[in-house]
């Protein structure tokens, strides 16, 4: 393999696969792709548009309904966005870095569009501005390298040069973390890995493939189907993410229980950081050579350097796959029923569990029945469950799961969590509420775009917990501590507080919580916003809930650093920050 | 903040209705509380195995087992056998019979039971929200009895309430109280490791589950002397417990002052102090003390203070996250941050109390007298009292007076006032009805009534506290600089922190509260760094000094004591008995006028203070020997005592 420059920006569909520009199909202000999306039609009925997803094209009657009757929005109160590009600063160029770079023909760009597109994740606040037409500090150029050679070129001239250099994989951060620090007084660069996305070897007697890092999830994927093989790590950002940000943050993935987190699969990573590259000399599957060097990567957040190639392990493609739901009496019945699974070391690949404010919020983004049997026979199913079974519909929530493997070993896991469910009083609820359940995670993203339309913002934040009581507690206490905060700060409508447990271990749990608000009569919703999630943060901690499950600290979370892992411990990661980069040509200022 | 600017607010009689209609009917009145929310209604018994089978109380049988070699099942037994002895049995039978019972008794007792309508309300918002517990003030055997009658009245979950063991003494009664809501808790029990875990167990289960409201008295008993007492820590801690592991996401805390016109056991109290044994609760002693019904005890004041959050409280002075790293079911020891949080709660629970409590005229009559042991003329005794219902309400005394117009002398010798005086006013020595006494029996009789007396006195000292006790320090004061002032304040509040319940951190904001009170009322003036008498302030200043001169002298003869005859083995036991002969042979002789240093309650305090201030020290733990410490420190204090006279 050799790698090639060309030195003019990557256009759009050169016929090379993946090096189709993110850029291009997907909205600047907003997530994800920009044919999908949300909208009320004419008729008041919610729709989702595009061809991508199972919710694509169809009509979604009781959206409205939820949406007015959760957040008391109105679809005549309208918040569209107001469109100004021209606020952007012109770029701070450091004119002897550019010539350089210029004569190693990496492809470079200070296009403003191609700068903002860079200059931000999508927290809420960082959304909300841009749909305000308000942008903040942008990255003054941006570099495309295409191969891990080209990045030990850029980051030599970096240091050279003393340039920022913020590495960007797939732009789907929530900790603020690709927020350019404000104070950054040098030109800031930010390092695109979109161009490495090859897949560089599989090794078929290991299992395991060796990847650049800059692939983004859903490509590694179908690239290795297309050899009979998979990762199985599927985070919820799997469609945008990157290899080298799952890395950087230390991902984790839907089917965890299964293949593990991006810790369990890496087996080898190379990373270029302003002291030369780092990496191990074999791929032993694993070794007692001192503390982990891989751990001082796993999480770093752009602080250190750039991954470049990661070997990963790999699997062949499980021959079945088969969803289901449990439904259960309430919450507590349903975290009981988890944590018995988690003790059994039971666990299907996925298994979630939805309180019952969730469990609602999946019955709005029902499409409309095509026929009357099927609206009968859900009737029916409604009947048995709330008359019959007695479950209160206020309270009953739903666990959904995704078994993987072999049939018949899949049938037989089946049975088996779903005999432990009956014992916590939870009845099978079919498949597809299973898979509808999981289709929800991807498409949740675009309903926060259709939330500030009418004025309703929201966002979601994660932690972990150990199992005994925290997980019960954690929860009502959060939730609790969110609804009183938002009264407090003048919100006039209740907001929309709600949690999930989406991963199970044998000591403990991570918990989802969504939260959105309708902030009709607030002078700086965001900064409410922000204080409600700070809240909430401090309450989590409080509670016994760690600062984040694979969410990453970023500059969002970065103030409860020191009370999480110490004086000492951040004193640590302090002093391989100060040997690997001493000048901060990794300036992005995460973590610590 | 301005105290007078406080609003309160207004009360109702709840007796009235009980007078104008049927108590059978109310007895039986549909009875259907508002519950916490998060409430799945349980039985007595379920909460009693929920306790037995809880994590918390199975980890400490385990190592009582270990510790001790006997089986577990053995442990188990004993355990289930204490929470037997502690539990309540809350049933409503009980509670419609108390209804019945005790209308006719308050009818027959009281004029009137006010209770602010506006707290009753607070409270109903609040036992929807969060678990509360109810702390109320204790002068009385029935403020439990009657904070059960409120809720009931208002249809609130009834309370389950912490309890002496001695009730239980009382046939009958006690096990009628047990079914009225009271569960029972030895005085002491110190190091029993299993007693605490049951304890402990039992109020955080009830509360986890909002079962019922818990109320407990912080005083931990009856004051004697109608001045609040030391809080007591151990059941606040347990209740807080909850919400610092994460259990619950808040606690309220609900202080209610109940002041009486005239508490039922007025007489017991002042001869208790003085000495004459505490009478054995029993159900034929009660039976016995029927008579008391056909006296009268005036009228009656609840207030409800609005609920006050653990979690607003402990917002930036507990870091919850300290209890993450140990399992919730190992107890913990309190770190000293917690210690300090829990010990600051209680002292701001008995502030507010304080704040709370209704004042009456003869309060402020009784204050007076106090003052001129000699008498006074009726004329220059009403001028006086309306001087100093003035004074009252500037320092933010929460009055019930008569009318809105001066105190005038019609209302004095006709009305209710003068002749409703409970007391006997030691105006004149009154003569006891066997004709002449010993000596020593006329100065016990003239004690018991300046003690009654003093108990109406004490329930207005904590308006006029903080100020008195500048006043005290502007007349010892080396200087008139502030800090120098300051000190003096500080030494004399540190002495007197246990008699009058002064929080050990507060004495900077004391301190401010009592410069801006006594300038508020013209009676000292601030200038740059100098505090100085106004021309105007010498009534306000003398009076204040000599409501707290009483105390100044007892703690002086009790130290004189110490330095005079105290042995080297003096024990506590023989403490008490010993200052008091050694007062009464000043008082024989004619050296010591006053009285109040008879008061067990105050040698206990004195006490209490010299050790804490190492004047004193308690020596080892098994022979409670009080080992005198002539150090220059204790000479110091002394002195300044001295200096004072």
């Amino acid at each position: 393999f050799s790698c090639s420059s060309s030195g003019v920006k990557p256009a759009v569909a050169t016929g090379l696969v993946g090096t189709v520009q993110q850029q291009d199909i997907m909205k600047w202000n907003g997530w994800g792709y920009a044919d999908s999306k949300f909208f009320f039609n004419k008729k008041g009925q919610g729709e989702f548009t595009g061809k991508r997803y199972r919710l694509s094209g169809l009509i979604l009657p009781s959206l409205k309904d939820w949406f007015e009757g959760t957040f008391g929005a109105n679809l005549q109160h309208k918040s569209p966005p107001s469109l100004n590009t021209s606020a952007v600063a012109p770029p701070s160029l450091n004119e002897a870095f550019v010539e350089e770079l210029k004569s190693t023909g990496i492809p470079f760009s200070h296009d403003t569009e191609d700068r903002v597109f860079r200059a931000h994740g999508h927290c809420l606040h960082e959304i909300f501005s841009l749909r305000d037409g308000r942008v903040g500090r942008c990255p003054d150029m941006v570099v495309w390298p295409n191969c891990h050679n080209d990045v030990v070129k850029i980051v030599e001239l970096a240091c050279k040069h003393s340039v920022c250099l913020i590495p960007y994989g797939g732009g789907t951060s929530v900790s603020s973390a690709l927020e350019c620090p404000p104070e950054e007084t040098r030109s800031i660069v930010s390092l695109d890995t979109s161009q490495m996305n090859r897949i560089l070897w599989i090794d078929e007697k290991n299992l395991t493939a060796h990847v650049e890092a800059g692939i983004i999830g859903q490509d590694l994927e179908r690239l290795l189907n297309e050899s009979g093989y998979c990762t199985g790590h599927e985070p919820d950002s799997m469609e945008f993410s990157s290899l080298g940000g799952w890395v950087a943050t230390r991902a984790s993935g839907m089917k965890k229980n299964i293949y593990g987190n991006i810790e369990d699969l890496v087996v080898h990573i190379k990373m270029v950081t302003p002291r030369g590259v780092i990496e191990k000399s074999c791929q032993g599957p694993r070794m007692s050579t001192g503390p982990d060097i891989h751990h001082f990567i796993l999480g770093s957040e752009g602080t250190l350097g750039v991954v470049t190639e990661v070997t990963l392990k790999i699997r062949p493609i499980p021959e079945y796959q088969k969803y289901g739901s449990v439904v259960f009496p309430n919450f507590q019945q349903g975290v009981a029923c988890l944590r018995e699974v988690a003790k059994q070391r039971c666990a299907p690949a996925s298994i979630r569990l939805m309180d019952n404010e969730q469990f609602q919020f999946g019955h709005a983004l029902k499409p409309q029945v095509s026929s009357i049997f099927t609206s009968f026979l859900d009737g029916l199913k409604k009947f048995y469950i709330t008359k019959f079974k007695g479950f209160d519909p206020h309270h009953l929530c739903v666990a959904t799961l995704l078994f993987e493997g072999d049939r018949e070993k899949v049938l037989q896991h089946e049975k088996l969590v779903y005999d432990i469910a009956a014992k916590f009083g939870g009845l099978a609820a079919g498949e597809d509420n299973g898979q509808r359940g999981y289709m929800l995670t991807f498409v949740i993203a675009y309903l926060r775009d259709l939330g500030m339309e009418y004025y309703v913002i929201g966002e979601s934040f994660e932690t972990s917990v150990p199992w005994d009581r925290w997980v019960l507690d954690l929860c009502r206490n959060v939730k609790e501590r969110i609804v009183r905060e938002c009264k407090e700060k003048g919100v006039q409508f209740p907001p929309l507080s709600t949690c999930r447990v989406t991963q199970t271990y044998d000591a403990g749990a991570c918990v989802y919580f969504y939260f959105a608000f309708n902030y009709r009569g607030l002078s700086d919703p965001v900064h409410v916003y922000e204080q409600v999630e700070h809240a909430a943060r401090e309450e989590i901690l409080a509670n016994g809930g760690s600062l984040s499950h694979h969410h990453g600290v970023g500059k969002l979370r970065k103030e409860w650093m020191q009370e999480t892992i110490s004086s000492v411990g951040l004193g640590m990661l302090k002093s391989v920050k100060d040997y690997l980069d001493p000048n901060n040509i990794f300036g992005n200022r995460n973590l610590l | 903040k301005d105290p007078v600017l406080k609003k309160r607010d207004d009360f109702e009689d709840i007796l009235e209705e009980r007078r104008n209609s049927s108590d059978l009917r109310y007895a039986f009145k549909c009875y259907t509380p508002v519950l916490y929310r998060g409430l799945t209604p349980c039985k007595a018994a379920t909460l009693k195995s929920m306790v037995l089978q809880s994590e918390q109380l199975l980890h400490v049988i385990n190592q009582v087992s270990a510790e001790s070699g006997e089986s577990t099942d053995v442990v188990k037994d004993e355990a289930a056998a204490i929470l037997e002895e502690m539990a309540h049995r809350l049933q409503l039978r009980t509670i419609r019979f108390f209804a019945y019972t005790l209308s006719k008794a308050f009818k027959a007792l009281y004029r009137s039971v006010c209770v602010n309508e506006e707290g009753i309300q607070r409270l109903q918002q609040a036992m929807q929200e969060h678990p509360v517990v109810l702390l109320p003030s204790h002068r009385s055997y029935m403020d439990f009895l009657m904070m059960s009658y409120i809720l009931y009245t208002y249809d609130l979950s009834l309370p389950v309430i912490a309890a002496g063991m001695d009730f239980l003494g009382m046939k009958f009664v006690g096990e009628m109280l047990r079914m009225s809501g009271a569960f029972f808790i030895r005085r002491s029990f110190g190091g029993d490791q299993l007693y605490w875990a049951v304890f402990s167990e039992y109020v955080k289960t009830m509360l986890r589950k909002g079962y019922a409201p818990i109320e407990f008295f912080l005083e931990g008993t009856r004051s004697r002397t109608c001045k609040s007492l030391t809080p007591k820590l151990g059941l606040l801690n347990i209740v807080m417990e909850p919400f610092f592991k994460g259990e619950v996401f808040d606690v309220n805390l609900v202080p209610v002052s109940m002041s009486y016109e005239r508490v039922l056991e007025e007489s017991l109290y002042a001869r208790e102090l003085l000495g004459v044994p505490k009478p054995k609760e029993s159900t034929s002693g009660l039976l016995k003390a029927r008579k008391i019904l056909s006296e009268d005890y005036g009228s009656m004041h609840v207030y409800f203070s609005p609920p006050v959050s653990v979690r607003s409280l402990a917002q930036g002075r507990i870091n919850r996250s300290q209890f993450n790293l140990t399992p919730r079911h190992v107890a913990q020891k309190p770190s000293e941050e917690t210690q300090a949080f829990v010990n600051d709660v209680a002292y701001r629970i008995v502030r507010l109390q304080q704040e709370n409590m209704v004042v009456k005229p003869w309060v402020l009559v009784a204050t007076l007298l106090l003052q001129s042991v000699e008498g006074m003329e009726l004329t220059e005794l009403m001028e006086q009292t309306s001087w100093l219902r003035d004074l009252a309400r500037m320092f933010g005394a929460f009055l019930d007076w008569p009318g809105t117009r001066p105190l005038n002398s019609k209302v004095v010798l006709g009305g209710p006032v003068i002749r409703r005086l409970p007391v006997h006013i030691p105006i004149r020595q009154v003569e006891g009805p066997q004709g002449p006494e010993t000596p020593e029996e006329a100065l016990f009789n003239r004690a018991v009534s300046v003690l009654s007396c003093a108990s109406y006195r004490n329930q207005v000292l904590h308006v006029f506290l903080r100020p008195a006790l500048l006043a005290m320090a502007l007349s010892n004061a080396n200087s008139s600089r502030k800090e120098d002032i300051y000190s003096c304040f500080d030494f004399l509040r540190n002495v007197f922190s246990d008699e009058f319940i002064l929080s050990p951190g507060a004495s900077v904001q004391d301190f401010d509260e009592a410069c801006h009170l006594l300038v508020k009322c013209g009676a000292v003036e601030l200038l740059h760094q100098d505090v100085v008498m106004a021309e105007s302030g010498r009534t306000v200043l003398s009076f204040l000094t000599l409501l707290l001169e009483p105390f100044l002298q007892g703690y002086q003869v009790v130290c004189r004591y110490l330095r005079e005859e105290a042995t080297e083995n003096l024990t506590e036991k023989q403490f008490i008995p010993a200052v008091r002969s050694f007062a009464v042979k000043l008082h024989l002789s004619g050296s010591l006028k006053c009285y109040e240093v008879l008061s067990s309650d105050l040698q206990k305090n004195a006490l209490n203070a010299l050790i804490r201030l190492n004047v004193v020290r308690r020596d080892g733990l098994m022979s409670n020997q009080v080992a005198i410490v002539s150090s220059i420190h204790g000479m110091l204090i002394h002195s300044a005592f001295s200096l004072e006279n």
